[in-house]
């Protein structure tokens, strides 16, 4: 017993420090701050609770008189936004496997290994950054459109698919692992495959987390391009859907907040739980750009 | 033996070509492997990115409609047309004038809620919370968030702050309200990076700085601020890209239309309309060519911005 508090105590005694009135201050203006960031959050969530009519109310109000759950019944009933979940995880669960695996190889490859017309691939790719369905819209459609991928998974899917910065910010990554390491395993006798499975991916655990885990983020909340190349209904993701078809006929106030509620909130409550993995992703993909 | 320890030593030397024999028989093995890991990303590079950039330029080139039948050659026509269109002009200038609202106003407002989350002592994971949640969501739901807010008579934007504004019905107010709606949802990135370098700042400048009887403002001038110049030119540069891209948020705030007047069409909602509403595919692509070349200058003045800095520092 006696051990055991000993050992104790000085932890417990560590952190608490002082409320000075500057951290009084700065923590009151912290509350107030936050306040109004979730202030939006918190009204779509109440609206979503309303019944339509009070929805669209004139003077509008915070928070409900009668609390029902009609917008959310009504979501689930009409039926398509369980399959735009559906779809949403689909995409952006392929999109996060392929864009970590296809970049982990690249950065490697473009790190670590010789080949002819390395500079100027490597040249293109850094030009590739500055491209997205937003710069090149109506050509890349037109090609996937050639393809016969419109209106499929795969048309919405393999453009997301390369991702010049994944690539950039694993090679910067893969340059930083010491060549050593490597080179003890090559005169060991591994070939360029096995030290890459059993030596590099092992160490950039971390980043290629960080990668999947920005690439999971965009892919999901992605309008542009699937908004792009899917008309039909029953193939749009959750971010789509929402925008498209909640939007069309009438806009039911209450039922297109809980819709996107629904999209967005798995992703915050996610965060809630990895908070600290995802800040350290969405940072180091971030910073990798300088 | 001796030979063993040799080729331990050799991969430092190689580097000064001694042996050339090694080195191409290296180079040979390294030909085929690299050339495998980096082949799934080139297929699909070349086939989503490469190809529909020189499938854009050649299609600026022609009259191509929607369907991509019975293109002609029309030279640089659809180039001269976009110079003379004040309805580009227009969607560029309101793309470049969300840019310069919005770049600044984040800028700031990043670092100021990084320095209220570093310096307060409790509860960080619950300010990282607040100001990051909204980046989360998608665009659309936080368009039709603040569309809901921001109406006239059922919004509670103008009932909280006691306003009559007809923010999205209204040219002078229409992008306004487009650039808090994206200050609100974007700034939790930028907000993350300025925290990520603050806490990258070493401790022992501070205390080097409180013994020589800097006060708080002085060490936040003289110490935070030029720490943190290398992420502010990245927090700008990448959010002046993003902003030039504007599409999202503004088409599901104005009901897929151009807004007020036409007043929040941006460049991304022009080029599409020109290639999905009218098909004219081909003087879509014209502009796509003419919006990546805007891109790609404003990214180039960076690095060559960076490139100069470097040289000054050293």
């Amino acid at each position: 017993m006696s051990t055991t508090q000993l050992r104790l105590k000085p932890l417990r005694t560590k952190p608490r420090k002082p409320w000075t009135p500057s951290q009084i201050v700065l923590t009151l203006l912290g509350i107030a701050v936050s306040a109004l960031f979730v202030a939006p959050i918190a009204a779509a969530l109440f609206t979503s609770l309303k019944s339509e009519a009070e929805a669209a109310e004139i003077p509008p109000h915070w928070l409900p008189e009668v609390w029902t759950a009609q917008a959310w019944k009504a979501l689930w009933k009409t039926g398509n936004i369980t399959n735009w979940f559906v779809n949403s995880l689909v995409v952006s669960i392929l999109v996060t496997a392929i864009v970590v695996t296809v970049a982990a190889l690249a950065g490697y490859g473009f790190a670590r290994t010789e080949f002819k017309g390395k500079t100027v691939l490597m040249g293109m790719v850094m030009a590739g950054l500055m491209i997205s369905p937003a710069v090149l819209g109506v050509p890349l459609f037109t090609t996937v459109q050639q393809m016969g991928m419109v209106d499929t998974y795969w048309g919405m899917i393999l453009p997301q698919c390369a991702p010049a910065a994944m690539v950039y910010i694993l090679y910067k990554f893969f340059q930083g692992i010491p060549r050593e390491l490597e080179e003890a395993a090559f005169i060991d006798g591994a070939g360029r495959w096995r030290i890459f499975f059993t030596i590099v991916v092992p160490l950039s655990r971390p980043s290629l987390a960080a990668v999947g885990i920005f690439t999971f983020i965009a892919s999901w909340n992605n309008f542009l391009w699937p908004y792009m190349v899917t008309n039909n209904p029953d193939l749009m993701t959750m971010p789509n859907g929402i925008a498209t078809v909640m939007n069309s006929y009438g806009i039911q106030w209450a039922q297109l907040m809980a819709g996107g509620l629904m999209a967005g909130l798995p992703l915050i409550i996610v965060f809630v739980f990895f908070q600290r993995q995802i800040v350290a992703g969405v940072a180091h993909t971030g910073l990798a750009g300088q | 033996m001796t030979t063993s320890a040799e080729t331990v030593i050799a991969p430092a030397r190689t580097r000064t070509a001694t042996a050339t024999a090694t080195a191409t028989v290296r180079r040979n093995q390294g030909f085929q492997h690299g050339g495998w890991f980096v082949a799934p990303f080139l297929a699909l590079f070349a086939l989503f990115v490469v190809w529909p950039l020189l499938r854009g330029v050649y299609l600026s080139l022609t009259d191509a409609n929607i369907s991509g039948d019975g293109a002609n050659f029309i030279g640089l026509d659809n180039y001269r047309e976009a110079l003379h269109d004040r309805a580009m002009w227009d969607a560029l200038g309101h793309s470049a004038y969300f840019t310069l609202l919005v770049v600044p106003c984040i800028t700031v407002l990043a670092f100021l809620l990084a320095m209220l989350a570093h310096h307060i002592e409790r509860g960080k994971w619950l300010w990282r919370l607040c100001f990051f949640a909204p980046f989360l969501l998608p665009s659309t739901v936080a368009g039709n968030m603040w569309q809901w807010l921001f109406t006239q008579g059922i919004g509670l934007f103008n009932e909280t702050f006691g306003l009559t504004t007809p923010w999205l019905t209204d040219k002078s107010y229409a992008m306004l309200a487009i650039v808090i709606e994206t200050l609100w949802w974007t700034v939790g990135f930028s907000f993350l990076l300025y925290l990520a370098a603050l806490q990258g700042i070493p401790d022992h400048l501070y205390e080097a700085a409180k013994l020589d009887g800097a006060n708080a403002w002085h060490r936040t001038v003289h110490i935070t601020l030029p720490m943190l110049r290398h992420i502010t030119g990245l927090v700008i540069a990448l959010q002046a890209l993003a902003s030039l891209q504007l599409f999202d948020q503004a088409v599901v705030m104005m009901d897929f239309g151009p807004g007020p007047e036409l007043s929040t069409r941006s460049f991304v909602q022009y080029t599409l309309e020109q290639g999905f509403t009218s098909y004219r595919v081909g003087y879509a692509s014209a502009m796509s060519v003419i919006f990546f070349v805007i891109i790609a200058a404003v990214a180039l003045a960076r690095m060559a911005l960076l490139r100069n800095r470097e040289e000054g520092t050293r």
